[in-house]
């Protein structure tokens, strides 16, 4: 398959890895976060961490959006779906997340009319075929994603259906990046940046990562050479005490962004003052809401949802992972309490979550290729 | 900007499963308590608690069925051992083959049922019917059996149209004849509008176990290797893109066939096949997941040596599932012995459904219980037991 | 972010502007192309296409000059290690 091919090629990968290797500074440990769950899983799918030397470790941030929905929300999605006359439509990552009461497949299990979409448009054709429904859409993901909320919200409009509307959970990302940074507990020396965010947001809104906090920032692309070669970038950078942001996923990220989707975004939503991230706390501006000129498209305008908190479980270290402070296998329920038949937590609900990536592909010692020694 | 600082709920469900952890397994470490140990001394004391709590009686948790129960992966298993298997406890169906091998009077009978609950009932490379009489006549063949007779019972929704009935039926003369064998006995039920889904079938069959076939997949060995006879997950994806909902058109069809030829060739050229399945719900990875507990030993399968068509690659890359955990319904995984590989992967080359036959991997002397996969891109993870069903991806 | 997947532009569809026949491997699938109003969208073009939009065009010059460098680095590797193994210091 054409660009997913040629950046899977293993030989490639054996001369990145090398040169990484060789730019290790003996003594010195590296901490590269990739904040993007999508990373994530294509480390663990292709078993990229086999060709980093032991110094250089990779850690997990939040950018997974669907861990890091609060247990209270998901819970306000389960009211919505039940309400009288509502078909709840959902993209199949929020299927198995857990709420106070069960998830939407154990509300499906119950009968509640839950149904899985690949986009919000086939949402948008429910609700054209169900005229005597209230067809609901669980918006979720970062910039990357709120544009095709927007897009469908805009399409809404110009029909002027009056049966749909969205369950706006998009958040951002640089606040929860810049919360990384504030935090006090963490040492990192780079990130490997959000590549579909950035077709979103472009490039620019990293430099204060750099400027700011003095840390490299190579935005990357998804195939495994994508994410070996921007951690190369990155030691280049450090190995010459740079720091500034480079963009490896240039054939897909423009360095401004995408203005269409910005502006769908600007028109049709708005930043919430804060929001809770599970995990993180309240982060301030880091959360769309609907605009009250689409109100009638907002879900928590047309209905009343619950808006209970349910505080993180005590046991749960999800906080921790998601900060890049602990590794998966640190947490003390990891694999015992919560695994991803039962999972606990939000690192553990979604595949792309650190602790599900681990317990389910990188759960073995670690093979490094040859050539990501330094002896 | 204060955020609000109302006294918050909590999730009764998660203290539940930490005491019933607790419980089963003597408790765990608790908030603290100071980590002296190295990390990787660490990281192996939290792979053998994995290891032991995977190893833990299964019980079911949830208080209804989900969709999960039906998926084929780890929620299937916990259904089936926890209640069923606990229930009905006998010899005969603890090894939990595709069929049971039963002695009737001297001769070696195998046994086996399926329903088939397909949505839609008719897709791009068969209908109902060719499953319901296949899927059968092929769990038969897993135990080396020559498949003989089937029953076939019908769950008819009231308003289903008697000209669809007449075209299942017919795909299944056309699916028996083909495979050699007959149906013999048969029930009809017919239940209320909205119950059903128009059709639903149980097949039921019985056949000879013939020679010295002794197959299971508890017999694998480290050295042994692994083999699918053909392109994984046409038949799960077939029916993902025929249901209409994801607007996808695809040149996919359904790999429903009867294995019962193909098996008869192999076991003929060769004698050191240890066991067969037919890779059924929950895919390929299920299958080298059974065989590595089953038997205790380790699986390594290389990546690139997997045969995927570049529709169901394409397709699958689109909504994000992986076509290791994706439904086929006419291939087999064979788990031969070294000196036989070469003639058994000749043998299913030789024959029109094993035409793409290939080596995958091997059984192996790793962690035992534990399936790896050799990426294509050189690098090494775990295939797990699916958790829940193959659902499309966004992230 | 999240799951986007290069796909390649088969047609524009003749009454809706703003949606394009994409195939990816094989696989077809009709999207929005809304969100690349500001450029022209054709067919050959290849575009990343995430929840049913495309977000963008994949620009192949770009994606050359990608595999140049990995060629390149991957070439210097070769020509390393073949340098290795023929020189010998005794």
């Amino acid at each position: 398959m054409k660009f997913i091919d040629e950046f899977r090629d293993a030989d490639k990968a054996h001369a990145l890895a090398a040169r990484i290797a060789a730019l290790c500074e003996p003594g010195r440990q590296y901490k590269l976060m990739e904040v993007c769950g999508g990373h994530t899983h294509t480390i663990y799918k292709h078993g990229l961490e086999d060709y980093l030397p032991e110094q250089v470790t990779l850690v997990h941030g939040p950018g997974c959006p669907v861990c890091v929905i609060p247990m209270g929300r998901v819970d306000d999605a389960m009211a919505l779906a039940s309400e009288p006359d509502v078909i709840m439509t959902s993209f199949g990552d929020m299927m198995r997340v857990p709420g106070s009461n069960g998830s939407f497949f154990d509300a499906k299990a119950r009968g509640t009319d839950i149904r899985m979409v690949y986009s919000p448009l086939d949402s948008l054709k429910i609700a054209r075929q169900n005229p005597d429904k209230r067809v609901v859409f669980m918006a979720i993901g970062f910039e990357t994603t709120a544009p095709s909320t927007a897009m469908t919200v805009l399409r809404a409009a110009a029909e002027g259906l009056a049966n749909f509307s969205v369950f706006c959970n998009h958040v951002t990302i640089i606040p929860a990046i810049k919360a990384i940074l504030d935090s006090p507990d963490l040492r990192l020396d780079g990130f490997i940046g959000p590549g579909h965010v950035s077709t979103v947001i472009g490039c620019r809104p990293y430099e204060f990562i750099a400027r700011d906090y003095a840390k490299p920032v190579v935005v990357a692309g998804f195939e495994p050479l994508d994410i070996l070669q921007s951690i190369y970038l990155l030691m280049v950078q450090l190995s010459r005490k740079q720091a500034t942001v480079e963009n490896q996923y240039s054939r897909v990220v423009p360095w401004d962004g995408n203005t269409v989707a910005l502006r769908a975004i600007g028109q049709t939503m708005e930043l919430r003052p804060y929001f809770e991230w599970r995990g993180l706390g309240f982060i301030s501006h880091s959360a769309l809401k609907v605009r009250d000129e689409y109100a009638r498209f907002d879900a928590e305008t047309l209905f009343s949802v619950p808006g209970v908190r349910v505080a993180d479980p005590k046991a749960c270290q999800c906080g921790e992972v998601l900060k890049g402070v602990l590794k998966p296998w640190e947490c003390k329920v990891f694999g015992t309490a919560c695994t991803p038949e039962t999972p606990i937590g939000t690192c553990m609900v979604s595949p792309e979550g650190a602790c599900a990536a681990y317990y389910n592909y990188g759960r073995l010692t670690r093979r490094r290729v040859p050539e990501a020694t330094t002896s | 900007m204060t955020a609000p600082q109302d006294s918050p709920a909590t999730a009764g469900w998660v203290e539940e499963a930490l005491r019933e952890h607790d419980r089963q397994t003597g408790g765990f470490e608790h908030h603290g308590s100071p980590q002296p140990l190295p990390g990787t001394v660490r990281e192996e004391l939290v792979l053998e608690r994995i290891d032991r709590a995977r190893r833990a009686r299964p019980r079911v948790k949830e208080d209804r069925i989900t969709m999960s129960h039906g998926a084929g992966g780890k929620a299937t298993q916990t259904l089936i051992e926890a209640i069923f298997l606990d229930t009905f406890r006998n010899p005969l169906l603890e090894p939990l083959e595709d069929a049971a091998r039963l002695h009737v009077n001297g001769a070696r009978v195998a046994m086996t049922t399926d329903s088939y609950v397909v949505k839609p009932l008719f897709f791009p490379g068969g209908d109902i019917g060719d499953l319901a009489v296949n899927g059968t006549v092929n769990d038969l063949s897993m135990a080396g059996a020559v498949p003989l007779y089937l029953s076939a019972g019908f769950i008819l929704e009231e308003g289903f149209p008697v000209a669809d009935l007449v075209r299942i039926t017919a795909s299944m003369r056309a699916a028996a004849s083909r495979a050699g064998v007959q149906v013999v006995t048969g029930d009809t039920k017919v239940v209320e509008k909205g119950k059903a889904d128009g059709c639903y079938i149980n097949t039921a069959g019985i056949g000879l176990i013939e020679h010295d076939i002794n197959l299971g997949v508890a017999q694998a060995r480290p050295g042994d290797v692994i083999m699918v006879s053909g392109p994984i997950g046409d038949h799960g994806v077939t029916i993902m893109l025929a249901r209409g909902e994801l607007d996808i058109e695809a040149d996919v069809s359904s790999d429903t066939a009867p294995l019962n030829g193909l098996v008869a060739d192999l076991l003929a050229a060769a004698p050191s096949v240890r066991a067969l399945r037919d890779a059924t719900r929950g895919g390929v990875a299920t299958i080298l997941n059974e065989i590595a507990a089953a038997a205790g030993v380790g699986v390594t399968v290389t990546e690139a040596d997997i045969p995927v068509r570049a529709e169901v690659r394409g397709a699958s890359e689109l909504l994000g599932i992986d076509p290791m955990y994706v439904a086929c319904e006419g291939r087999l995984v064979a788990v031969v012995g070294p000196g036989d590989a070469g003639r058994a992967l000749s043998a299913l080359r030789a024959h029109p459904l094993g035409a793409d036959a290939a080596v995958i991997g091997a059984v192996t002397t790793g962690p035992p219980g534990i399936v790896q996969l050799k990426t294509a891109f050189g690098g090494t993870r775990i295939v797990d037991l699916l958790v829940g069903d193959p659902l499309p991806r966004i992230c | 972010m999240c799951l986007g997947i290069p796909g390649e532009v088969i047609e524009v569809l003749p009454d809706q502007a703003d949606l394009a026949r994409v195939s990816v491997g094989g696989v077809r699938r009709v999207i929005n192309i809304g969100l690349l109003a500001d450029e022209t969208v054709e067919p050959g073009d290849w575009v990343l296409i995430h929840v049913g939009f495309a977000l963008s065009k994949i620009d192949e010059a770009e994606a050359a000059a990608a595999l140049q460098f990995l060629e390149g680095i991957g070439q210097a590797y070769e020509d390393e290690l073949a340098a290795l193994a023929e020189s010998r210091i005794e």
